[in-house]
């Protein structure tokens, strides 16, 4: 049985809630089971945001993401918090341009994405999150183009279609970045 | 000729009330203007907790019985389920209306909930023996208030109608008494017009019968009729304290 | 089938009940459950229906009360504090045998508590809660698929019985999404010939009221809805059992616990230990039969709880204390890990049923 946990974290306005869904998403529309679950009340208020996602073959039991399997952390207070949490063997995605210092464990594979600056200067600002998600998706294969549009179809609305293009030109930022 | 007969809205059961209430008078005056309305079939009443608890017994439209103090809200629920066809009353008395369900009347009042509101003061808490009510009278004795009531201790008297007045909301509130043949008619006419506010859309009505309660009062019914005279109406003046559609026609 | 889509638990209860008929919305805002309200906010408007924010828990509880006297299918929703506040009415409502729906999104009590998930409002969920010799039926969802179709099974059961079903859900099971099919077939609210929608002159009166001044005649209702019940305790209960066939260790918990300990069991199970999971999903009735047969198979008992352990005595009550029963929990919105539960199991297993 193959499942994978992953937890995404960072201020409340970056759309992490959001790339969960998106990953969510991804898993249903690629036929396998699927949860998400928030962290909710007064800490979304601007504070730390964080959803647990997980992707199984099987039915999901616990639905809550202690020990994620992939951290994507937004923001320092995120990695300060979670990265100990991480599966050995594990992956971590780091937005660099907010987060100066390095991981500090050597058993988890790390991926430094300057996404908020590559969001800023491609003029896709709230985009951060998907140029992350675009290098998540790259990393794990799993980045093929039918796989994304149908997952983009079921969180982005008809009306909200310029949102397609750009939330997929993030994607392929991240992917494409070293 | 039947000069004089029950209103069909009426039911043909002996009411539980003690000699000398008004409450008697106040239920036929309901049942008239439904019957003279006929709009008894699609009418729902709903009862309250206090003397005229079992009111569910005494008119022959549909009825429900509420908890204390929350028939508005169960009017709500009861008129919004079929706003097109349903007529729905609440009959209630001071503790009810003004004690424990003050939330609910005045959120009533101010949605304009479409709903006839008829509300008994007698300034006593009857059916549990004659308790202060929120409405009893600066000095009024009464079992709780054994050495009259102290407005520096226990507050003062509630005046419903001029206290809703203050909302945009109510449609129309009106205080009227049953003491006399004359106040009687004029309280009959206020009720009528009430549920034809309704019947036209116009939303939340409230009839205030300043009451009489004998039993409690420690009166007799004469006496009693006296003493909303002297002492009730000074402090509950009968009047229309809003009536938006005549207000509106004025400007 | 209808495509799967992925939807909070709180939306998924709010597109249910529309499904099941439910045109009639009334509530107070209260975390974590509010998404149902402003679910309905948008929806009801759309469709006919009526979406109301009241004043109070109370007035919305009441005015659930007026419009299923008029046989309308109608719910709210809260979580535990204002749960607590529907209680005089959801005795009124049981008093007068009148259905509706009720959701209860716990959170951390007693009192203000927190809005972190809980399960600390069984005893008052699975009692009645309010005042009264009285039932609800109480359905305790564990997925998101199972917010939705047990609230179209609840609004059934509770017209098929004239009574009030609860779902007792909490945070996580509120706020986490997953996929759901809704494809329910429209339902109807059965006829309802006691309901108070006006006589059209055609038919005595009905009443719908609580109040018997004759104590014989209050006893006889009293007497009479606990036959009901009694039929429903018979009929009604509905469980999961996991991997219970050979199990000599037998971990209750329903909701998310359940989730939770479904991980341990699976550990267990990995490491040579013949463990269970019993779930019921009707918390009231109570499966009582399937923990009976159980106790005489397993040696030992664990309840996980979101709570200090209000469902094992149900368990104690329904095995009769034939067998050890231990708690594993945690409290105050915390929801224990499937590590906490792995080492009660370990514990048990260790134990071997000794008292």
């Amino acid at each position: 049985m193959s499942q994978k946990s992953f937890l995404f974290s960072g201020f409340g306005g970056q759309g992490i809630l959001f790339a969960g869904k998106f990953l969510a998403y991804k898993g249903l529309t690629d036929g396998k089971q699927v949860s998400w679950l928030p962290s909710y009340g007064p800490e979304m208020r601007g504070g730390t945001a964080s959803c647990g996602v997980i992707i199984s073959d099987e039915p999901v039991g616990s639905p809550i993401v202690t020990n994620p399997d992939i951290l994507v952390a937004m923001n320092l207070p995120s990695l300060d918090k979670y990265e100990s949490a991480v599966n050995p063997g594990g992956i971590i995605f780091a937005d660099s341009t907010l987060i100066e210092r390095k991981v500090e464990r050597d058993d988890v594979t790390v991926y430094y994405i300057p996404a908020t600056k590559l969001a800023g200067e491609n003029g896709i600002p709230t985009l951060a999150n998907m140029v992350i998600m675009g290098k998540l998706l790259a990393v794990l294969g799993d980045n093929s183009e039918e796989g994304i549009a149908a997952a983009l179809g079921k969180v982005i609305s008809a009306r909200k279609a310029a949102m397609y293009d750009a939330n997929y030109t993030a994607m392929k930022l991240g992917a494409d970045y070293e | 000729m039947v000069v004089f007969d029950k209103p069909h809205a009426l039911a043909d059961v002996p009411m539980h009330y003690c000699p000398g209430c008004t409450h008697g008078i106040i239920h036929r005056l309901v049942a008239e203007v439904l019957d003279e309305l006929g709009i008894e079939g699609r009418t729902i009443g709903i009862a309250p907790v206090g003397c005229s608890v079992m009111a569910y017994d005494y008119f022959n439209c549909d009825m429900i019985e509420a908890a204390h103090g929350r028939a508005p809200a169960v009017a709500t629920g009861v008129k919004r389920a079929d706003p097109d066809k349903h007529i729905v009353f609440t009959y209630q008395g001071d503790g009810d209306l003004a004690s424990i369900g003050m939330a609910e009347t005045v959120h009533a009042a101010a949605r304009n909930e479409n709903i006839t509101v008829i509300f008994v003061n007698n300034a006593i808490y009857g059916m549990t023996g004659g308790q202060m009510a929120p409405t009893s009278l600066p000095g009024q004795v009464t079992q709780t208030s054994p050495y009259g009531r102290d407005v520096k201790h226990c507050g003062f008297p509630i005046r419903v109608c001029e206290m809703l007045s203050e909302l945009e909301g109510p449609e129309y509130l009106e205080r009227v008494t049953v003491n006399s043949v004359k106040n009687i008619r004029a309280a009959k006419k206020a009720i009528k017009k009430a549920f034809q506010n309704q019947i036209e859309g116009k939303g939340f009505s409230l009839v205030e019968v300043v009451s009489s309660c004998p039993t409690n009062w420690g009166m007799t019914p004469q006496a009693a009729l006296q003493w909303i005279e002297e002492k009730m109406l000074p402090y509950y003046p009968l009047g229309v304290y809003k009536d938006r559609t005549a207000e509106e026609a004025q400007v | 089938m209808a495509d799967k889509v992925l939807m909070k638990g709180n939306e998924a209860i709010a597109e249910a009940a529309i499904c099941a008929g439910c045109r009639h919305y009334f509530g107070y805002p209260i975390t974590p459950q509010t998404e149902i309200a402003a679910y309905m906010a948008k929806k009801m408007p759309k469709i006919g229906g009526t979406f109301l924010q009241a004043e109070s828990e109370v007035a919305a509880i009441n005015m659930v009360y007026g419009v299923s006297a008029t046989g309308h299918r109608v719910m709210t929703s809260s979580s535990s504090p204002g749960v607590s506040l529907k209680a005089e009415g959801l005795s009124y409502m049981a008093g007068a045998d009148l259905p509706a729906l009720i959701v209860n999104v716990q959170r951390g009590g007693p009192g203000l508590g927190g809005i972190q998930p809980s399960q600390s409002d069984y005893f008052q969920a699975t009692r009645g809660g309010g005042h009264g010799d009285y039932r609800m039926i109480v359905l305790a969802p564990a997925s998101v698929q199972e917010m939705a179709s047990l609230t179209v099974k609840g609004f059934d059961l509770a017209d098929q019985y004239r009574m009030t079903t609860m779902i007792l859900a909490d945070g996580t099971m509120g706020q986490m999404m997953e996929p759901v099919a809704l494809d329910f077939a429209e339902n109807k609210a059965p006829a309802k010939d006691w309901a108070t929608t006006g006589t059209d002159m055609k038919r005595p009166h009905n009443v719908v009221n609580s109040l018997y001044l004759d104590p014989a005649a209050l006893e006889r209702v009293n007497f009479e809805r606990y036959e009901r019940y009694a039929y429903i305790e018979e009929h009604e209960t509905m469980y999961e059992e996991y991997m219970m066939d050979d199990a000599e260790i037998c971990v209750a918990a329903f909701g998310i616990a359940a989730r939770v300990s479904k991980n341990a069991v699976n550990e267990a199970r990995k490491q040579g230990i013949k463990v269970g999971l019993l779930r019921p999903i009707t918390l009231w009735p109570f499966p009582k039969a399937p923990f009976r047969a159980a106790a005489d198979r397993v040696h030992s008992f664990i309840s996980v709880e979101l709570s200090m352990g209000q469902m094992i005595e149900d368990i104690r009550l329904a095995t009769e204390c034939k067998k050890p029963v231990t708690l594993c929990n945690r409290a105050g919105g915390i929801i224990p890990s499937p590590e906490q539960v792995l080492e009660a199991i370990q514990q048990a297993a260790k134990n071997g049923g000794a008292k």
